[in-house]
């Protein structure tokens, strides 16, 4: 619960982003994150709400210990289930 | 042993995991003292130190303890039983999948679910704000975790949540209760992990007055197995040069300051007020309550709750050998608990560690039960 999930923002639409999560679309909203957010950036994100920008430099790395995780077949996975449940806890495209 | 088990060893890159588990041998040699007990504060910690095995290869005088870093398995059993009265009083109750099976004094919210309640599971406030907004009814979320969690509880409230929508607030913030840890009279801690993404929202400026004030470091770290190592090796490195000093080893998500805007919606809707964590202590300051700005909001001040009726059933009988408490304030393993995998599994658990899937006894009981490989070559 404490993992949050990062995603590629796809478009911004004032206080809402549309995100792509390993290959799925939801939106977060853009309420709490401190800094300008464009597409083409990386946002983490908890529990619906992206919480920082993560910097360019900083994307590659953030981003293999996820595609990792959710590459493990096994469901058991604690982290891959948190995973899954961040992306969950976004809101689906309108 | 489970595929997560199995799968246990692999790292993305075993050469540099390889040179850390070196590192942290050699410090702690030379800090020279067995037990070294560090503590992390946070469940994604211990699932990613249980899920890559990293215990197998921390020097077998280092003892990496989970503290109370799991919110579902801190939440006191009147804050339980107080949504549980909600539920039977046939108030609609949104909650984590996590807080269903917590025992309360008498009862789950499971249980009041099974005999009928109106209890639904939601993965974000987000959602459970929808739900209420579909419905005619009053429904109350049940509101969990630590500050980061607590930010999008606050900023939902701050946009205009429906009017049959309130809070029941459950959720805890970490800093004070590193304190109570610090000053347990048989603490062994003798330095923090602190958890990334916390810290991401607070900034690891607020640990300052802590290692001023207990002269214990801390140290923030990622949740990639080579972020864990490399925040322990940091951690050692202090405790063995006896500087208590803050150190950020993820600055790739937290800065000194951490999200301003976060802390303002935070402190905005939420003030800090002592209470009980499970099994720990009264912790002051470690409750996050809603300010009277948002009463109307606060399910706490909506409904008259009454938990006394609950109280007039005798606690199961399996709990007073629970162990929990002992485990989140690191005096004790979930294999010194009788109960641990015996009479208390994930499927029908006695104590909260094993409801969470944040819960030390839930983690090492998912990835085969017994992740101390040291001990058991002590053991053998």
């Amino acid at each position: 619960m404490c993992l949050g999930v990062p995603g590629k923002v796809l478009t911004v639409d004032g206080s809402v982003a549309t995100v792509d999560f390993f290959g799925v679309r939801r939106d977060v909203r853009l309420d709490i994150v401190d800094e300008p957010v464009e597409p083409g950036d990386y946002v983490m994100n908890h529990v619906g709400f992206a919480i920082r920008r993560i910097p360019p430099a900083e994307v590659k790395e953030t981003l293999a210990l996820y595609e990792q995780l959710l590459a493990a077949i096994s469901s058991e996975d604690l982290l891959a289930a948190d995973i899954r449940g961040e992306i969950a806890a976004t809101r689906e495209k309108k | 042993m489970n595929d997560a088990g199995r799968n246990a060893m692999q790292f993305r890159d075993p050469a540099r995991a390889a040179q850390m588990a070196s590192l942290l041998e050699r410090l702690v040699g030379e800090i020279g003292r067995e037990p070294v007990s560090v503590m992390h504060v946070c469940g994604s910690h211990e699932q990613a130190i249980a899920r890559f095995g990293l215990r197998a290869i921390f020097p077998r005088a280092l003892e990496v303890i989970m503290g109370p870093g799991c919110p579902v398995c801190v939440t006191d059993m009147p804050e339980v039983d107080e949504a549980v009265a909600l539920a039977e009083d046939g108030i609609r109750i949104a909650t984590y999948g996590d807080m269903l099976r917590v025992p309360g004094t008498a009862r789950s919210l499971a249980d009041a679910q099974a005999a009928g309640a109106k209890v639904d599971v939601v993965y974000s406030v987000t959602q459970a704000q929808q739900l209420a907004a579909k419905l005619d009814e009053e429904l109350v979320f049940f509101a969990s975790g630590f500050e980061t969690t607590a930010v999008a509880t606050a900023a939902v409230l701050l946009g205009s949540p429906p009017p049959n929508f309130s809070i029941l607030s459950a959720h805890k913030y970490i800093p004070p209760v590193m304190e109570i840890v610090a000053e347990m009279p048989h603490t062994r801690v003798e330095g923090f992990l602190a958890a990334g993404h916390a810290a991401t929202i607070t900034g690891c400026a607020i640990f300052e007055r802590f290692v001023e004030r207990h002269r214990i470091p801390v140290v923030v770290a990622g949740f990639e197995p080579l972020d864990i190592l490399a925040g322990l090796a940091k951690l050692l490195e202090l405790v063995r040069d006896r500087r208590p000093e803050v150190a950020n080893m993820y600055p790739r998500c937290v800065t000194r300051e951490g999200n301003r805007r976060a802390q303002e919606v935070l402190w905005k809707v939420f003030r800090p007020v002592g209470g009980r964590w499970r099994g720990i202590a009264h912790v002051p300051n470690g409750n996050l309550r809603l300010r009277d700005e948002f009463a109307r909001f606060d399910a706490r001040r909506r409904f008259k709750i009454d938990v006394s009726r609950l109280w007039d059933y005798a606690p199961p009988s399996l709990a007073h050998s629970c162990i929990c408490g002992d485990i989140m304030a690191g005096i004790a393993s979930p294999s010194s608990c009788s109960l641990f995998g015996k009479q208390c599994e994930p499927d029908n658990p006695v104590g909260a560690c094993m409801v969470s899937t944040e819960g030390t006894c839930r983690i090492w009981h998912q990835y085969g039960g017994q992740l101390d490989l040291r001990d058991k070559d002590e053991r053998a």
